[in-house]
């Protein structure tokens, strides 16, 4: 039985302008793509003008942020993820190198990529929606269950 | 300096992914079930990230370079290729079946929950082997 969730516009829009804030801020000092996977790409496979450094900092303001959080704001942080652990190890493989194939994931390509209208990012856009609800369509509505 | 600019970046599109739900895989789960308890909160995060993102890109790029460096590096690519087509599939695949994409799942690894511990080691090595075979 999935959880249910909370319809939350204002916390999410005002989460999501942070994330613009961010991207922003990286494009205007270091000229750079906000894209997770491609951050990732450039820290564990290092190549010339990949800059590993800079990608390390940015993991680490990533991995820095929950205890912020709990810090700041005094409260937890609210997660319900999947017991599922051999369907948890092929769902990060499958994200892991669908997005570097795919140049991009949600940040880079949903994000940064259509903020620029770039043709390849909304057409990555539209394919990964569309792959993931009919993957969450199939797990939740055909074989019941689901995660 | 420019490693300072890059830990506070990180540092507020963290916060960020966790004040608007997307670090919560139920949420992203039930925002692509929309056969079922649909939550729009997803389409929200980017719209507020889109809408900021595309105004400020624009003052940005009036600059000849970014502030720290010497050149803006943005992707030159136009064609629409069977790489980006399914790489973007098999990423959507695997969204779909836990709701973790790679931002939300790194700020998720200090929470330490049995199922990130699996997923991010994953998903560094699905990384690595993309990147060794578009090398």
């Amino acid at each position: 039985m999935p959880v249910q969730t909370e319809f939350t516009p204002l916390a999410s829009a005002a989460g999501g302008a942070l994330i613009g804030c961010a991207a922003v801020l990286l494009m205007l000092m270091s000229g750079r793509i906000a894209g997770i996977s491609g951050i990732l790409g450039r820290l564990i496979w290092p190549s010339e003008g990949s800059r590993p450094f800079e990608a390390f900092a940015f993991v680490l303001g990533l991995l820095l942020a929950p205890a912020v959080w709990i810090v700041a704001l005094g409260q937890s942080v609210t997660q319900v993820m999947t017991d599922n652990m051999p369907l948890a190890a092929i769902a990060g493989l499958l994200v892991g190198f669908g997005a570097v194939y795919g140049g991009g994931c949600t940040s880079g390509h949903g994000v940064c990529g259509i903020s620029r209208w770039s043709k390849r990012s909304l057409v990555a856009t539209a394919v990964f929606m569309a792959t993931a609800m009919l993957v969450v369509f199939v797990t939740r509505h055909v074989l019941g269950g689901g995660s | 300096m420019i490693l300072l600019v890059n830990v506070i970046a990180g540092l507020l599109f963290g916060f960020g992914l966790l004040l608007s739900g997307m670090a919560n895989p139920a949420k992203v789960l039930n925002f692509l079930d929309v056969a079922g308890h649909w939550d729009a909160s997803l389409a929200f995060v980017m719209g507020g990230a889109v809408l900021v993102t595309a105004i400020g890109y624009r003052l940005v790029f009036r600059r000849p370079k970014p502030v720290l460096d010497e050149s803006f590096r943005v992707p030159t690519a136009r064609q629409i290729d069977s790489q980006l087509v399914l790489g973007a599939a098999v990423f959507g695949v695997g969204w779909g079946l836990v709701g973790l994409c790679p931002g939300p799942a790194l700020v998720s690894l200090p929470l330490a929950s049995p199922a990130i511990v699996v997923f991010v080691p994953a998903m560094l090595i699905g990384v690595a082997a993309a990147v060794w075979l578009k090398r």
